[in-house]
């Protein structure tokens, strides 16, 4: 394969020079090839040529990312539920960074210095490659210990996201900082089902900060039809009908005590600290569920956190 | 003379023969010798191992192999693991179960892993499979306790039940109550994974205690520390056992029943579980250690010096996974003291901590390569990396089969020197010739891609991050490695064209992931269109494809072979590249 392989196209088109290992060809390869560091992040399309037998070399034209930015930091972009436009992810009210930038942040600053010291290990979706199992358990043992400690976990979010050195220490000692659940990126994951859909989903719940982008998300998961084209991206502003309860289908919870509530009664954050599961349920099987007011939930709903 | 030839044996004697070959790529092997030998080949297989469930339709297989006594299938790719996978993606058993329950009535065997079993899948099963005797569900979801109580209540034979890593639905814990009286064939349960409430444990201990062929226990994290003494005691044949919580108010009685209970497990050989242990009650399994061949503390959040004492008395430890608690000084008794050391598994006990919580370092693995002269597979999280040490390592243990290195901080570079790690994976897969699978991690540039692709030979599966920085690296990989049959890929700048270049090679992998790289749809299409045997799955949960141009980017993409053609079950958020698709939208 490598024989036909055409590496180079630098000094036009075709042949490589006789490829008989790579290490010939890697020198002259590398030099047209540029290693970049920073900007852009491709090495000139017209320099690298690989055509082979298939032929189905060359015609890709230019890729760019999608986003406005190239730069090197974009090709190790943290892709995340944050990146959804109609999601808006501030984590924190003073103004700590939201995680998604963050984490680019912290991308693009570990690629500019190369070999510089340690940046901090930012919340990649599947980085470091844990399973969710073990993850679930390092939780666990961390909810322990606080249901120990007695931490209510909510006035207490809003330390900024640098502050919040997790210091989890197993042995029952003293956790030096209210870290919860879910700022730990991906174990915000909790599961959704939807009445007459035998297979769940689930969903997290750190990329949402208000009750109307997670309906939004669970709109898109559950009721968009497969080949809907066109504009999938919704305001935020426009009311979703899994809480106003005007739709066939109404949105409920299942909070720490088994309790099954509707979804929006209570603050964003006291509602992700307490939700342990969520259930698309038909609105005629949810009476007797905690009556909802409705002026405080137009509040809440649209007040961006 | 009458002339002998293989045609000449009958076919009794030519599948006498073959039920000595146990082996499935031995079996294709001799299926693909002439058409006689295919089809004694076919009649005769039991087994079968399908690596992707849409590889292939159940149809198909029911169609080529009428008797299969024992499958295992897997579903979702490996990065399902990490969350890279949506949920509602794919993978469902369902269908196989539904076509198999005609087809197979005799099936003993069912192995899944990363599927999406339902409990209209498991009452299918218990109702289908009279004679099932081993149900393995590893790391699958989408079932409650009411699918177990169902296979409880049906499968008379059961010997083996595992449910490693899943997760299930807990409904209701008296699932266990559905084993009937009668019931005494149980070799193996592995219950581990299930959450609170789940297990009645008077059902538990009952169980237990009328099957006396049970020989691995592994218990769920909710049975306390002081029930454990009772079981064991039922129990005293079993080789292998997993403790539930292993803490406790420290109470001398609790104790001594412990220690005697363990005391008593002659043959026990294997121990996990520790779930919240406290160093306490740690010298009760001592007189067990010097049997140990297997030891999992890797949930266990014992520091040294209790973790490093521990360790030392288990001199016949073939396998060892611990959290980072052990530090660089416990790995160095560790390898001093168990010469007999094949796998080694460190966990990070605080992955997202700014700040290292304990020394752990690559000194403790260096320690390890060096004292252990039978090691061959490491999954090794840590902070620091070097090439120096990389090196050592790889001239220590050139018989390594499996090497995965997680650096916390996916970018790093070697902490002493600053240059990239590209030299000290290449010692890795320059010195271990058997390398199967290889996780890398750490600053690298191309060159190591073109290490491995000239050296890494035997190597099955790879798996990158935050790597490499030109499709140079990803031609390498895929014009070098030979036996590549799994590529994962996360957040690395490869694009189309070593992949259009390198096309034919996918179809003689099973499957290639790539997520948040830069391969762009027109890409897709193109491959969609031109390999006919490969589904190119493109996922994006922002919308479809051709809301975009031909030149974006796809989020994540999922290539495999497969003969049963593009598959019917996608969610909304994953498309087909095929002839169609290209026609229908562009």
């Amino acid at each position: 394969m490598e024989g036909e392989l055409v590496l180079l196209g630098g000094g036009g088109g075709g042949g490589g020079g006789g490829s008989s290992g790579v290490s010939t060809n890697e020198s002259a390869v590398l030099s047209n090839v540029e290693v970049v560091s920073e900007a852009c992040s491709y090495p000139a399309e017209s320099e690298l040529e690989l055509g082979l037998g298939l032929s189905l070399g060359g015609a890709t034209g230019k890729t760019k990312p999608a986003t406005a930015t190239s730069s090197w930091g974009e090709c190790g972009r943290i892709l995340t539920a944050k990146d959804f436009p109609s999601v808006v992810s501030h984590r924190t009210k003073n103004g700590g960074p939201s995680v998604s930038v963050s984490g680019t942040k912290r991308a693009a600053e570990s690629v500019s210095h190369e070999g510089g010291s340690p940046t901090g290990i930012s919340q990649v979706v599947g980085w470091p490659p844990i399973r969710a199992y073990r993850m679930n358990s390092l939780v666990n043992q961390a909810k322990s210990q606080r249901a120990d400690e007695g931490d209510s976990g909510i006035g207490e979010k809003d330390k900024p996201k640098d502050a919040l050195k997790k210091k989890l220490n197993y042995n029952g000692n003293k956790i030096s900082s209210t870290t919860t659940v879910n700022e730990k990126g991906h174990l915000g994951f909790v599961k959704v089902n939807m009445d007459g859909i035998p297979i769940g989903r689930k969903v997290d719940l750190n990329a949402h900060s208000c009750y109307q982008s997670l309906a939004q998300a669970l709109e898109d998961m559950f009721l968009r039809s497969t080949n809907s084209v066109g504009a999938e991206k919704e305001q935020l502003t426009k009311a979703s009908k899994l809480l106003d309860g005007s739709f066939e289908f109404v949105l409920t919870y299942e909070d720490k005590e088994g309790d099954w509530m509707l979804v929006g009664d209570v603050p964003w954050r006291m509602f992700v600290s307490s939700v342990r599961r969520l259930r698309i349920m038909r609105t005629s099987e949810a009476n007797g569920l905690a009556p909802r007011f409705h002026d405080s939930n137009e509040r809440q709903r649209s007040k961006p956190i | 003379m009458q002339k002998k030839t293989a045609y000449s044996f009958p076919d009794e004697i030519l599948e006498h023969v073959f039920s000595f070959i146990h082996s499935g790529k031995d079996r294709n092997a001799a299926s693909v010798v002439c058409k006689s030998w295919y089809e004694i080949e076919r009649w005769c297989r039991r087994k079968i191992f399908v690596g992707n469930c849409y590889a292939v339709s159940p149809t198909m297989v029911i169609r080529r192999f009428p008797d299969i006594r024992s499958i295992e299938l897997k579903g979702k790719p490996h990065f399902a693991d990490f969350n890279l996978v949506p949920d509602g993606w794919g993978g469902y058993v369902l269908p196989w179960i539904s076509e198999m329950a005609g087809a197979y009535p005799w099936l003993e065997e069912i192995r899944l892993k990363r599927m999406v079993v339902t409990d209209e899948s498991l009452e299918l099963v218990a109702k289908s499979f009279t004679n099932l005797q081993v149900l393995v569900l590893f790391s699958c979801e989408g079932f409650s306790t009411d699918g177990l109580a169902a296979i409880a209540a049906s499968c008379k034979n059961l010997r083996e039940l595992d449910l490693r890593d899943s997760e299930v639905d807990d409904l209701s814990g008296h699932w266990l109550n559905h084993f009937p009286d009668t019931y005494t064939s149980l070799v193996s349960l592995n219950i581990s994974c299930l959450g609170s409430d789940d297990v009645s444990f008077s059902a538990l201990e009952r169980l237990v205690g009328r099957c006396p062929n049970l020989r691995r226990l592994l218990l769920n994290r909710e049975v306390p520390l002081d029930k454990i003494a009772n079981l064991l005691s039922r129990a005293p044949q079993l080789i292998e056992f997993g403790t539930g919580t292993y803490a406790a108010e420290l109470r001398s009685d609790v104790y001594s029943n412990l220690a005697e209970a363990f005391c008593n497990c002659k043959e026990l050989k294997c121990l996990s579980g520790f779930w919240d242990a406290v160093p306490a009650y740690l010298p009760v399994i001592y007189s067990v250690c010097s049997r140990l061949t297997s030891l999992n503390l890797s949930y266990a959040p014992i520091q040294n010096p209790d973790l490093t004492k521990l360790v030392s008395q288990c001199p016949s430890l073939q396998r060892m996974l611990v959290l980072d608690y052990i530090e660089d000084s416990g790995l160095e008794v560790l390898a001093s003291s168990c010469k007999d050391l094949q796998e080694l598994r460190v966990f990070p006990s605080d992955p997202f901590g700014e700040e290292p919580n304990v020394s752990l370092t690559e000194k403790g693995l260096v320690a390890v390569s060096s004292g252990c002269p039978k090691l061959q597979s490491v999954l090794y999280f840590c902070r620091q990396m070097s090439n120096a040490a990389l090196v050592t390592i790889a001239q220590n243990c050139p018989n390594f089969t499996r090497f995965r290195l997680c650096l916390l901080d996916p970018k790093i570079a070697d902490y002493r020197t600053l240059q990239p790690l590209d030299v000290g994976f290449g010692a890795i897969v320059e010195h271990c010739k058997d390398l199967r699978r290889l996780s890398l991690s750490g600053l690298l540039t191309d060159r190591v891609f073109e290490y491995i692709g000239m050296h890494a030979k035997k190597l099955e599966m790879l798996s990158v991050a935050f790597a490499g920085e030109s499709d140079l690296a990803l031609h390498h990989v895929l014009s070098g490695c030979e036996s590549l049959r799994k590529l994962e890929i996360m957040n690395c700048p490869f694009g189309d064209k070593a992949l259009l270049a390198n096309a034919a090679k996918l179809e003689t992998m099973r499957s290639l992931w790539m997520s948040s790289c830069s391969v762009s749809l027109g890409a897709c299409k193109m491959l969609g269109q031109k390999m006919p045997r490969l589904n190119i799955e493109v996922m994006d949960e922002k919308g479809p494809p051709d809301s975009r141009a031909e030149s974006d980017p796809v989020d994540k993409l999922y290539i495999y072979r497969s003969v049963a053609g593009p598959r019917f079950d996608m969610p909304p958020f994953v498309w087909t590249m095929d002839e169609d698709f290209a026609s229908e939208l562009s």
